[in-house]
């Protein structure tokens, strides 16, 4: 980001950002930068808060009236609570959605079906926080969930699925396919009663859904498959690291 | 939260370690403009933003595009296709404003304490290393920027 930043004032565009890592900031030394004492992925604070929002969004709009710099300012405010746990607690004590049973048998075929079953309790969750959102964030791998959760799970066989998408790379269709169903699972679970944390959620998603327990037997299989692209994202990019030690401990 | 001392060890080090080879720039540009109340303001965000029907982001040569976010976008029709996994995506499940706050900076355009709000803003993929790959791009949304009056860009990361 500050990269972007420093091109950007250099071509005589002013700029300001918020800095999540401040240890970044302090090298790369922006021409204005906010520190903000929030969780990376949420530049501003917190959801739903349109008012902590603003008071955040107004502190680095601020740095523009400054006569010279860089500027690197700390903001004072730690983001509000609401219903979210304390960002030391893990979540592992909150209640979970809803997932009434898991009909399930063991082996990949029973994985693929139980994961099918899962989207389909999920769905009318989904789709009452898509109403809500004014919109869904899943769709960025053209396939619908129940589609993306096929395409998953048939990476547990004895081979790599046919690529939906033949224009890219498989393992580039795998990424998109489980960002999909991150998405449609995790609007799904916002909808409900009870707001969880994001550690709460990252939790449930990874290691107490099926699509959970896919994901991980889904990477191990495509880590010794013939694919490289697959391999790649495997290795990187479908399961977080923190969340991978969770379940290896 | 973002503190590194509240990290877990392991992001902790892959984050000074970024800072340990991140490039050192050796000018410092800086740009006036006129008081924030007649300034045009855009959002430019790394966090791999795009409407539903554009292209997502992936790796290799095309890690370093931009996608156009205009103005008149619905929260709703916004999605994430960042590559990495490393960071919370939940909240900008439940509110898009905490990660590309638009509506809040039309807010502050209605209220007088910006000039307005450009018509086009811009997201990045914030993922490749080292971040001078980003040059040539950012160096072309400046021109876009120019074209549409904006003398206040935002930088918003993930």
């Amino acid at each position: 980001m500050s990269a972007v930043g420093h091109y950007l004032e250099d071509e005589g565009i002013p700029t300001a950002g918020i800095s999540l890592v401040r240890e970044h900031s302090e090298v790369m030394r922006p021409p204005r930068a906010l520190w903000v004492p929030f969780m990376l992925g949420r530049p501003l604070g917190a959801p739903n808060s349109p008012q902590f929002q603003r008071t955040v969004l107004r502190a680095v709009l601020a740095l523009f009236e400054r006569p010279s710099g860089p500027v690197l300012e700390d903001f004072p405010h730690d983001a509000p609570a609401s219903a979210e746990l304390p960002p030391d607690d893990d979540g592992s004590g909150e209640a979970c959605p809803v997932l009434f049973g898991r009909p399930r048998t063991a082996g990949a075929p029973g994985l693929a079906d139980a994961l099918q079953e899962e989207i389909a309790q999920l769905r009318p969750w989904h789709d009452l926080g898509a109403r809500r959102r004014g919109g869904s964030g899943v769709g960025i791998s053209g396939l619908s969930p129940e589609q993306a959760g096929a395409f998953v799970a048939a990476f547990l066989g004895a081979t790599p699925p046919a690529n939906p998408r033949p224009g890219q790379p498989l393992g580039q269709t795998l990424k998109f396919a489980v960002d999909d169903l991150r998405a449609f699972y995790e609007e799904a679970a916002a909808v409900q009663p009870g707001e969880l944390s994001a550690a709460a959620l990252q939790r449930w998603f990874y290691l107490e859904t099926v699509v959970g327990e896919v994901l991980r037997a889904a990477r191990q299989a495509a880590l010794a498959g013939p694919d490289e692209s697959v391999r790649l994202v495997a290795e990187r990019s479908l399961v977080p690291r923190a969340m991978l030690q969770s379940a290896a401990g | 939260m973002a503190r590194l001392s509240d990290l877990q060890e392991w992001e902790r080090e892959h984050l000074l370690h970024l800072r340990d080879q991140a490039p050192r720039f050796t000018s410092q540009p800086w740009v006036d403009g006129p008081p924030l109340a007649q300034r045009r303001v855009a959002l430019i965000s790394t966090a791999g933003l795009h409407r539903r029907e554009d292209r997502p982001f992936s790796g290799g040569a095309g890690a370093t595009e931009y996608r156009v976010i205009p103005q008149d976008a619905a929260a709703g029709d916004l999605v994430m296709s960042h590559v990495s996994v490393n960071f919370d995506r939940a909240g900008f499940r439940r509110d898009a404003e905490l990660v590309f706050p638009l509506t809040r900076l039309k807010e502050l355009a209605a209220d007088g304490e910006i000039g307005s709000v450009a018509a086009f803003h811009y997201s990045f993929m914030g993922a490749p290393f080292p971040p001078t790959r980003f040059e040539p791009k950012a160096r072309e949304v400046a021109g876009l920027l120019k074209r549409d009056g904006v003398d206040a860009a935002v930088l918003l990361p993930v």
